[in-house]
């Protein structure tokens, strides 16, 4: 099992029970050594997504529009999905599909 | 630390900042957006783009002294549940950078709220009346802070979403004009985008790491337009080849239109009912208030056919696309909505393509022929309304049968 620290912005709070903050516990996924973003991503999806997973997720990844930093650092640097999510790091979605 | 989709550098943070800001003062030296001692009001919604503006124009400023005079501006379109609360972003703005605020609503411009609006015509071609109102309601408010140029938060992603809807809707004219920085640089208001070249995804994260304030809900209104679909599109065109956006609006910079289409592009003249800048006699804003106020919400949506128009007392131009005009492709778009009634809901969209908050193109308008306040005198024609409104039970029978009948073809009428 693998703490994270997830974080919601943008809108995206709106489908998480209107909270921005929390603090789960996701298990690695089966014959995997580490916990991957994608694999959080699918988990998120199914376990904490009160709605509209269209919304979230599209394929195997976020929706395009949804930025996803890990630790402050752009998930693009670290492999997208394939990145490592490890014990205490905290992962944030920000939502970029909304009026400026 | 981020990777930048314009440039896919990786960079930390402080670089970012540096290169973001550097990156728009580029833009506007480059372009030469501001003249020192000018006014320069700064269209603000309290989302991310409009506050990420304010922030970095007052940086700007200051760091290159551009001599500006900064203020704030903003439409209150009468939404509730979603511009009342980003209003108070605005206003907590206006303390944060010290800039005075102003606030214009629709309501005291044109006696409407968006959301009286949407009870009367409902959700088809509710953001065709807002993008028109809030158009000039922008150059309203900054004729009455004393303003003399806008700007604007509109950025890569917005401009290219733009420009795909144009091509959509093969609207020429706003087609050749939407690329601009500078829009309406001959009048007496011209609008810029300094954020044109800025990446939506550098905005967001711009105003993340600097802990910016900013407002994020969706208009409530939203799901229906179709600028959902080009901003779909865009995305994943963004993912598979991030500098795709950029290529979108240089393509659309070097658009050249053939010579034959400049001679039906309508000269602006002014409203004769309110003064304000317009391609028509009577402007597009005076056309749908008319219909608002007088029960006909086609009016100045769809076409109105030369018997229609003429029993409802209507001035023989009014509702109908002029030539090559911005409200000839408007019309058609919705009428083909109308006869494609049958076609499954996804593919109907909103109505106009109208750029968002603000509008795109033409010129400002002059406040000469207006009342002393620079406010439409819609009160004398509007309550000069018989109740022509409404259509015939034998109108409502044949738009019926249109309906059943399925799409069909749209044969353009000439005028």
């Amino acid at each position: 099992m693998v703490k994270v620290k997830i974080e919601f912005s943008g809108g995206l709070e709106l489908l998480f029970g209107n909270q921005k903050q929390h603090d789960v516990d996701v298990p690695v996924q089966e014959g995997k050594q580490e916990l991957t973003a994608g694999h959080l991503i699918a988990w998120t999806r199914d376990n904490m997504l009160r709605e509209r997973p269209e919304l979230f997720v599209k394929g195997h990844t976020v929706r395009p529009g949804i930025l996803v930093l890990i630790n402050e650092c752009d998930w693009e640097l670290s492999g997208a999905t394939e990145s490592t999510i490890s014990d205490g790091d905290v992962v944030v979605f920000i939502s970029t599909l909304h009026g400026g | 630390m981020l990777n930048r989709p314009k440039t896919q550098e990786q960079v930390c943070r402080e670089c970012f900042f540096t290169a973001f800001e550097e990156e728009v003062h580029q833009t506007i030296v480059d372009n030469k957006l501001f003249k020192h001692g000018e006014r320069l009001a700064v269209a603000a919604s309290g989302g991310k783009d409009s506050t990420v503006l304010a922030h970095i124009m007052s940086t700007l400023n200051a760091r290159y002294n551009y001599g500006l005079d900064l203020f704030l501006l903003s439409i209150d379109e009468g939404i509730t549940g979603y511009r009342d609360d980003s209003l108070e972003t605005v206003k907590r703005n206006e303390q944060q950078y010290g800039i005075p605020l102003k606030v214009v609503s629709y309501k005291e411009l044109y006696g409407w709220t968006m959301d009286e609006i949407v009870s009367q015509i409902g959700t088809k071609n509710n953001c065709t009346f807002c993008g028109v109102f809030r158009r000039q309601a922008l150059d309203r408010g900054a004729v009455l802070m004393g303003a003399n140029k806008i700007a604007t938060g509109h950025n890569a992603d917005d401009v290219a979403e733009t420009v795909l809807l144009n091509i959509l809707r093969g609207d020429v004219p706003r087609l050749g004009r939407c690329a601009n920085i500078i829009t309406g640089e001959d009048s007496s208001l011209p609008r810029v985008k300094p954020f044109k070249y800025a990446y939506e995804k550098e905005i967001v994260l711009y105003a993340y790491y600097k802990k910016l304030d900013y407002f994020s809900t969706e208009c409530i209104y939203a799901p229906f337009a179709a600028r959902g679909f080009a901003r779909e599109f865009i995305k994943d065109l963004e993912a598979a080849r991030p500098l795709a956006i950029i290529d979108v609006i240089r393509s659309a910079e070097d658009f050249v239109f053939a010579a034959a289409s400049d001679e039906k592009l309508p000269q602006p003249r002014t409203c004769e009912r309110c003064g304000y800048i317009s391609s028509q006699p009577v402007c597009k804003a005076c056309v749908l208030l008319e219909g608002l106020n007088r029960g006909m919400p086609r009016l100045g949506v769809s076409r109105t056919r030369g018997r229609r128009g003429e029993k409802a007392g209507l001035h023989p131009d009014v509702g109908r696309g002029g030539g090559g005009g911005s409200s000839g492709p408007a019309e058609v778009a919705s009428e083909s909505a109308e006869a494609a009634s049958t076609m499954p809901a996804e593919r109907q969209g909103g109505g106009v393509a109208q750029a968002p908050a603000g509008g795109e193109g033409g010129a400002a308008p002059t406040t000469a022929g207006c009342a002393d306040d620079g406010l439409p005198r819609f009160e004398a024609w509007a309550s000069g309304a018989a109740g022509a409104g409404g259509q015939t039970a034998a109108e409502k029978v044949a738009r019926a049968a249109v309906r059943q009948r399925g799409p069909v073809e749209i044969v353009y009428e000439t005028t």
